[in-house]
């Protein structure tokens, strides 16, 4: 089959797989309104930040999301009296070339007011992105792909996670872009992942990255490891980690980017999403699957790949999540949420390779405009928690 | 009854059927037979040879932790044998539902 598809070209020179109008809220108390807006709305998807007092990470995080290649226009609303500012994300989305508005909801009434207000704006911003975005040809070389695992089993490391990481290879050698994260569940393999770095600088990347999140999980005293993964099998950190880094397949990695960085150039990249050292001492590195999520969408991910063994019902805004389980019963008893069975590489029926390339062809029919099952079903759950990372200063500083 | 072995160096294999004492297939990366001992549930390992305290367990080819005691072959490998290097907390957990036993709810 062919291994391209017409994608939307944005101004800015990224290729998008969906064309939506992304609603984002500036503080907890416009979500309602905000949600509102979105409701029986297509193409209309909502992500926002619950805190009122502002938080860098939380506000470069929704800077990346509002440009995001799968975001062709942005209605931010927020209640006014807030410190994240909705005109400077709308600002900024529009400096990229997307169709941006933005409002307070004290300035226009009440929830109902607010709420058919911003519905007028989305229904116009929908016609506009409709009628005037760029159609082009796109291929695994415009792809960038990342992958999680959550309610992981020992399925996930025997076949869930490898047969991603062949299919990373496969696209990585296609000149497309992997996305691996979970540096915490790389604790105790520090010289497997060292040896993997494609040059000098990547190895002393993943070597301060890895010394990070083992201080990190040293001093919290959390590992990520659940009771679900120690029922399902799994004894030690260690084991739950080769089976989760097994999803990176088994190319150089180009190097590390922290939240709200995209990769530099194509390959396999990892993010580290652990937080950095800071006063406050905020922000626990995996609250929960959907946050993981939201930091690879954050990374430019037109496509998620979510792995899990026990089974999962979550899915993603903005980008399509299409969920791998390598445990066959977990398959047939939650088939209407899982969209790839790799259990066929335990039984013998499949090989790695061939699970691998089925799993590829889905993947291309997917961003051909085919919908995931968590699509289908709706689900968009997102997790902007506060949160620290040394990163560059804001150069659009979002605070009025 | 199955298990899988995903690397020739490790010393113990995964359960893909719950598992009972007698002969039990190991496919994958070195395929063999494994007298099991004990009843072992899915997803869970048994120990391909006899393990001794303070020996590294290996899974993937890598160490993935110690004998905590001594672990003769067809054995049940979970919590209460085998110990990561890292993680302290998981030595206190239910070894059969992994529910915390820590802190009480009062």
């Amino acid at each position: 089959m062919s291994d391209s598809w017409q994608g939307y070209l944005r101004p800015d020179g990224r290729k998008g797989i969906r064309n939506l109008v992304l609603v984002i809220y500036t503080v907890e108390c416009a979500s309602f309104v905000a949600h509102a807006i979105g409701r029986d709305e297509e193409d209309v998807h909502v992500i926002g930040f619950p805190g009122c007092y502002d938080n860098p990470y939380a506000i470069r995080l929704m800077l990346s999301l509002a440009r995001h290649p799968n975001v062709g226009a942005v209605l931010s609303v927020g209640l006014g009296c807030e410190y994240t500012q909705p005109a400077r994300i709308a600002e900024i989305a529009g400096k990229s070339g997307r169709p941006a508005q933005h409002f307070f909801i004290q300035d226009e009434g009440g929830t109902r007011s607010s709420t058919e207000k911003g519905k007028a704006i989305v229904h116009k911003l929908r016609e506009q992105i409709r009628t005037e975005v760029q159609r082009g040809p796109m291929g695994l070389a415009d792809l960038i792909v990342g992958c999680e695992c959550g309610g992981s089993d020992a399925s996930s490391g025997l076949a869930g996670n490898p047969v991603v990481g062949r299919f990373f290879d496969h696209l990585v050698d296609a000149g497309g872009t992997a996305i691996f994260e979970e540096i915490v569940e790389a604790i105790g393999l520090k010289h497997w992942l060292l040896a993997r770095g494609s040059d000098p600088d990547a190895v002393q990347a993943l070597r301060s990255t890895y010394e990070k999140a083992e201080a990190y999980c040293r001093s919290v005293r959390q590992y990520s490891t659940s009771p679900g993964n120690f029922a399902g099998g799994l004894t030690t950190i260690e084991e739950k980690s080769m089976g989760a880094v097994a999803k990176s397949g088994s190319r150089p990695i180009q190097g590390v980017i922290k939240v709200a960085e995209s990769p530099p150039r194509p390959g396999l990249w990892l993010l580290d999403s652990v937080p950095d050292p800071h006063f406050m001492q905020f922000g626990y590195t995996n609250p929960n699957d959907s946050e993981g999520l939201m930091d690879l969408l954050a990374a430019g991910c037109q496509l998620l790949l979510f792995v899990t063994g026990r089974g999962s019902v979550i899915g993603s805004p903005i980008a399509p999540l299409l969920k791998v389980t390598g445990n066959s019963r977990t398959y047939d008893r939650m088939e209407e949420d899982m969209d790839f069975n790799a259990g066929a590489i335990l039984s013998g029926a499949k090989t790695l390779d061939e699970a691998a390339d089925d799993l590829g062809s889905l993947i291309v029919r997917i961003a051909s405009g085919e919908t995931t099952k968590p699509e289908r079903l709706g689900h968009r759950e997102y997790f902007i928690p506060y949160k620290h990372q040394d990163t560059p200063s804001l150069s659009a500083g979002c605070r009025a | 009854m199955r298990g899988y072995i995903i690397h020739p160096d490790d010393n113990v294999a995964t359960a893909l059927d719950p598992l009972e004492p007698g002969s039990t297939r190991v496919l994958g990366a070195k395929a063999g037979e494994v007298t099991v001992v004990e009843t072992i549930r899915e997803g869970h390992k048994v120990s391909l040879v006899a393990i001794p305290k303070g020996a590294p367990v290996l899974k993937y080819g890598i160490r993935i932790g110690y004998a905590s005691m001594n672990i003769p072959a067809g054995h049940w490998v979970h919590l209460h044998n085998l110990r990561s290097d890292y993680d302290e907390r998981s030595q206190t957990l239910d070894g059969e539902s992994g529910a915390p036993t820590e802190p009480v709810y009062v």
